[in-house]
């Protein structure tokens, strides 16, 4: 530990900038570390203990809070969401990088629209989507047009991961393919979309948790009702969305802490998985 | 039969490719039918330039909104840009080996963290400091300039430590050959080279600051007037359509949606001028 002082000592001697440079690098390094620290730390040590059994009853009133119906909204919101955006993503990202030949205007155009639609903020999306699916469709304040809504905002990101995911596969496996007298159709379902899977699935993992955060366009889409949605058509509200209601209701502030400490606990588990996913794509490529 | 399966498919797989355009129209025609009519009716420059948001009284002027929104994102930039781009040089090229994999999951965690925790982290910790600090009610511009600061950093660390490292390693060892310590290789010789990969991270950035929501609300206040001091309370336009849009009818509905036309146009600007940018530096 003295060798280090002493050479950072004869550094700062040497050459003051460099060791200007260096502290200026590790500082902003702790602010970083330190924020985040301080999120984490302080919602957990206040709201681990009103973590109560009544915050998970199978039914919301009043006194008990419960964020059990929210919690199972929000899974079912995710798997609904993934099941419309999930084929046309990857649909999508097929035809661009097997079918479309080189400078293919489509490509450009949707590349073009993928950038456009990942940078639209949410309460935009909300807003289009309570003008569009709510009214001019007349899906009502539903989980149906806050699914869809939430399809239309993961689109991109399951389209571009898909996209470099299959254009990694190297083209060996498509010619091999093709050699063993297989078609077009049969190479992409059984030898492309395979081999990009787990690049897929880190899309997956990344748009899951987007729609685990998101309030902003769910507020006007699929409503803020605090009950289980018994079908598509009923409004329901997800955990972020809980959340903020609680929050803003201002009695409920043990609550939602606790919520808080739910919701950062899923997005731990949510980013583990996808470094896993991560660990797995680096291994295979390691390998080839 | 093959032949016929090959085609529908085909079909199939490019109708997918047009849906992402798709949405990209319905979101221009509905967005615009619903927002321009108000727009006409109040008038481009009472809407875009009138100082008074009263709509009991019929007064719809956005621009305390539209200046909100630059303070607001301003102040995010002026806290997330230099911690930012200096962590992603930490990240790159100054971490430890052994604290690389921990700090990388950190930024990760921190760009998933919920933008209601971030607000309720504002709301119950940096509102009651500002109020202590600087006076005032708390809920203020710096509050929500210093918690968008912090929710800017994921975006601006991982993407300028990818842009750092790719940067050749020729340019590094260069500068170290001629000499340069450690320290000044870097700043002098990669952070240069790597300034346009830096400068999308920030304009990144900065559409993430003008969309963000629900963190805004929680600590802005929400006044609808341009604020004088860095205590006082601020709107930004996505505040002000989260706010009212759910009792608003009529006239004030649509002047509502005449504001995220104006967003949603300023993120347009920001994204096609940044791919020109791209354009030109590549």
């Amino acid at each position: 530990m003295s060798e280090k002082i002493k050479q950072l000592v004869s550094l700062g001697r040497r050459d003051p900038l460099s060791l200007c440079l260096r502290a200026a690098v590790w500082l902003a390094a702790a602010v970083t570390a330190l924020s985040l620290l301080s999120v984490i730390v302080y919602i957990s040590v206040k709201g681990a203990p009103y973590l109560k059994p009544e915050l998970f009853s199978p039914h919301y009133t009043t006194e008990n809070v419960s964020m059990l119906p929210s919690l199972i909204n929000t899974v079912f919101i995710t798997l609904l969401s993934l099941l419309c955006a999930l084929p046309v993503g990857i649909g999508a990202a097929v035809y661009l990088t097997e079918y479309a030949g080189r400078g293919n205007r489509l490509v450009a155009v949707t590349a073009m629209t993928a950038e456009t639609l990942s940078g639209i903020p949410s309460i935009v999306y909300g807003l289009f989507g309570s003008l569009f699916f709510v009214k001019f469709l007349g899906l009502g304040l539903s989980l149906l047009s806050g699914t869809l809504t939430l399809s239309i905002m993961i689109l991109p990101l399951i389209m571009r991961s898909t996209e470099e995911a299959l254009k990694s596969v190297p083209d060996s496996y498509r010619e091999g393919s093709f050699g063993l007298g297989a078609g077009k159709l049969r190479t992409v379902f059984r030898i492309v979309l395979p081999s990009a899977a787990p690049g897929i699935l880190s899309g997956v993992i990344l748009g899951i948790g987007r729609i685990v955060g998101e309030s902003a366009a769910l507020i006007f889409t699929a409503g803020t009702v605090a009950e289980r949605a018994t079908s598509l058509f009923s409004s329901a509200r997800t955990l972020s969305v809980h959340m903020y209601a609680i929050s803003s209701n201002g009695m409920y502030i043990e609550q939602t802490y606790a919520t808080a400490v739910v919701l950062l606990l899923l997005v731990m588990a949510i980013n583990a998985l996808s470094e896993a996913a991560a660990k797995k794509l680096g291994g295979e490529k390691n390998d080839g | 039969m093959k032949h016929f399966k090959e085609a529908l498919m085909r079909g199939v797989f490019l109708a997918a490719a047009c849906i992402s355009i798709a949405a990209v129209v319905l979101i221009c025609v509905f967005l615009f039918a619903g927002g321009l009519p108000a727009i006409r009716k109040i008038g481009l420059s009472d809407f875009l330039f009138g100082m008074k948001w009263k709509p009991a009284n019929g007064l719809f002027g956005i621009l305390p909104m539209i200046v909100g929104s630059i303070y607001v994102t301003s102040g995010a930039l002026v806290i997330g840009v230099p911690t930012g781009i200096l962590t992603a040089a930490f990240m790159a090229s100054f971490c430890p080996k052994k604290l690389y994999r921990p700090a990388r999951a950190a930024v990760n965690l921190m760009a998933g963290i919920p933008s209601v925790v971030y607000g309720f982290f504002g709301l119950v910790v940096l509102v009651p400091l500002v109020r202590e600090v600087f006076g005032g009610r708390g809920q203020s511009l710096l509050a929500a300039s210093v918690l968008l600061g912090l929710m800017v950093l994921p975006t601006i660390i991982s993407i300028s430590e990818a842009a750092i490292r790719a940067v050749p390693k020729s340019y590094y060892e260069g500068a170290l050959a001629l000499g340069a310590s450690h320290e000044r290789s870097v700043f002098r010789a990669v952070l240069p080279a790597a300034r346009s990969g830096i400068f999308t991270s920030v304009v990144l950035g900065i559409g993430r600051a003008v969309g963000e929501t629900m963190a805004v609300k929680m600590v802005a206040g929400n006044q609808p007037v341009i604020p004088s001091g860095l205590t006082d309370g601020v709107r930004t336009l996505t505040t002000n359509i989260v706010l009212e849009m759910g009792y608003a009818a009529d006239l004030h509905r649509e002047a509502l949606i005449g504001t995220a036309v104006v967003l949603f146009a300023l993120i347009l600007v920001i994204n096609i001028s940044l791919s020109l940018f791209k354009r030109r530096a590549e």
